[in-house]
């Protein structure tokens, strides 16, 4: 951290604070000038950011503030207008089989966990791996429970997901993603569905995923949690990125006024 | 009940052609309509008003116009098939449109969410169709598909008037030579009405057993 970026994004509404690495092409996850309209709604406007290997980003932000957009972007969930994305080095492709290719190394996480609601745990976490990673059903399935018992939950691994509650559900989901050996893990709310006595479980294995060096984009409200896990921490509103930093930096001493009047309606619930 | 005794031997097997009549284009008719509801909901425009264009001719048009064209109309245009093939194809289009419009019910109760799950695993569009979406949507539309198949059963009846020799047709045979019409229509409806149970009863227990829970 440090170095600040004067050569790229050149619009004075973002403060930015990179690597020197994030220049030199070697991101995981790089958006250049990305905007998006929903309508008449400029939902995106002009966002560059460049997440490390190994980084964990937090985006924080209010309601409407383009933060899920952004996140559900960056698998291409939601197609942008302008801009360019790049995962590993690869420009995010056009619908087909070479976007089929670069999601299967992007996890994703849903506020809804979207588990498949006709399979059981198990099968949730093999459909992928044996669908488009071609991997052996034998393989795959002993590997499902490794990661099964890893989030707590082996002992669900017959269940429906409605037999789940939502923490175990959440936890499956992340499970599901990591089953395909992904390259970066996208989380869009991971915690806003769950009742509040099972958003720890969930953030717990979160946190040990970042602890492990697993290169993370997630979009929360759980301060809490970007404190604790995040290296760097995006603050968006109204479209932009108003302002990054570490966490301490940003939660002691937040640098705008919109950031600061944010912090001050989240931080004492 | 003479009557029915005597002529036992023709009257099961006019049953067996009613009741082959409706498992071949019962299967045939499911498998169709849920490929007309693939094209529906895809997203190549073309494909989805070939698939509208389907549906809404076989449901405007009387399955006994079909019938007649495909058993008088066609062999003038140079194909000819055997009547019973010809009756079961003209059922299973037909009913097909039926299907489709059925599953594409269903297709409107899997969330969004389903698909997107999918997609963001690196499953391609017919992966997403074939192993998410048309698994939940054929279990929410189990018993509509059930009354589908009852239809279908009963419109076999119809294939009497072109010719083929299925339940209906063999027992009006039957009564033009005995004039007993109580008795041996009476037995007749009681054993479509079976067929119709039968069906029915079996779309109950599919359902219950794969019914997905949320």
């Amino acid at each position: 951290m440090g170095t600040r970026a004067t050569d790229e994004a050149t619009d004075a509404t973002q403060e930015r604070d990179h690597t020197a690495a994030a220049r030199t092409g070697t991101a995981m996850v790089g958006l250049e000038s990305v905007n998006k309209h929903f309508g008449d709604l400029h939902v995106l406007k002009d966002i560059s950011l460049e997440v490390q290997p190994r980084e964990v980003v937090v985006v924080v932000g209010p309601s409407g503030s383009g933060k899920s957009t952004l996140c559900r972007a960056i698998n291409r969930l939601e197609t942008i207008d302008s801009g360019e994305i790049r995962i590993d080095g690869k420009k995010l492709p056009e619908e087909g089989a070479a976007l089929a290719d670069l999601r299967a190394d992007v996890g994703m996480v849903f506020q809804s966990f979207n588990l498949f609601a006709h399979r059981t745990v198990l099968d949730n976490l093999t459909l992928a791996p044996t669908r488009v990673r071609k991997t052996k059903r034998a393989v795959a399935e002993a590997e499902a429970m490794a990661l099964l018992d890893r989030v707590g939950i082996a002992g669900k691994a017959h269940h429906l997901p409605a037999q789940l509650s939502g923490g175990q559900q959440q936890r499956a989901a992340i499970a599901r993603a990591l089953a395909m050996h992904p390259k970066v893990m996208l989380f869009d709310e991971p915690t806003s569905a769950l009742d509040p006595e099972m958003v720890g479980e969930v953030l717990e294995v979160m946190v040990s995923l970042a602890s492990e060096g697993m290169t993370m984009i997630v979009v929360t409200h759980e301060m809490g949690f970007a404190r604790r896990a995040a290296d760097r921490v995006v603050f968006m509103d109204a479209g932009q990125i108003v302002e990054q930093n570490t966490p301490a930096e940003f939660f002691d001493s937040p640098q705008t006024e919109r950031a600061r009047s944010f912090l001050a309606s989240v931080l004492p619930h | 009940m003479n009557i029915l005794s005597e002529n036992l031997g023709l009257l099961l097997q006019a049953l067996g052609t009613t009741v082959m009549m409706t498992v071949v284009a019962g299967i045939g008719s499911l498998i169709l309509g849920v490929l007309v509801t693939v094209a529906r909901v895809s997203p190549i425009p073309i494909l989805r008003a070939a698939a509208f264009c389907y549906v809404q001719f076989f449901i405007n048009v009387p399955l006994l116009a079909l019938l007649l064209l495909a058993v008088f109309a066609l062999p003038d245009a140079g194909l000819i098939m055997p009547l019973t093939p010809t009756a079961i194809i003209v059922l299973t289009v037909y009913e097909a449109a039926y299907v489709a419009e059925a599953v594409r019910s269903g297709v409107n109760t899997v969330a969004v969410g389903q698909v997107e799950a999918g997609r963001a695993l690196g499953l391609s569009l017919g992966q997403s169709m074939r192993l998410v979406v048309i698994p939940q949507a054929l279990r929410a539309v189990v018993q509509p598909l059930g009354n589908v198949m009852i239809a279908l059963a009963m419109n076999t009846a119809l294939a009497a008037v072109v010719g083929v020799v299925e339940l209906t047709s063999r027992v009006n045979k039957v009564n033009l030579v005995y004039a007993q019409p109580i008795e041996i229509f009476t037995a007749a409806g009681l054993v479509y009405m079976a067929i119709a149970l039968a069906i029915g009863l079996a779309a109950g227990r599919v359902e219950r057993k794969v019914a997905i829970v949320r």
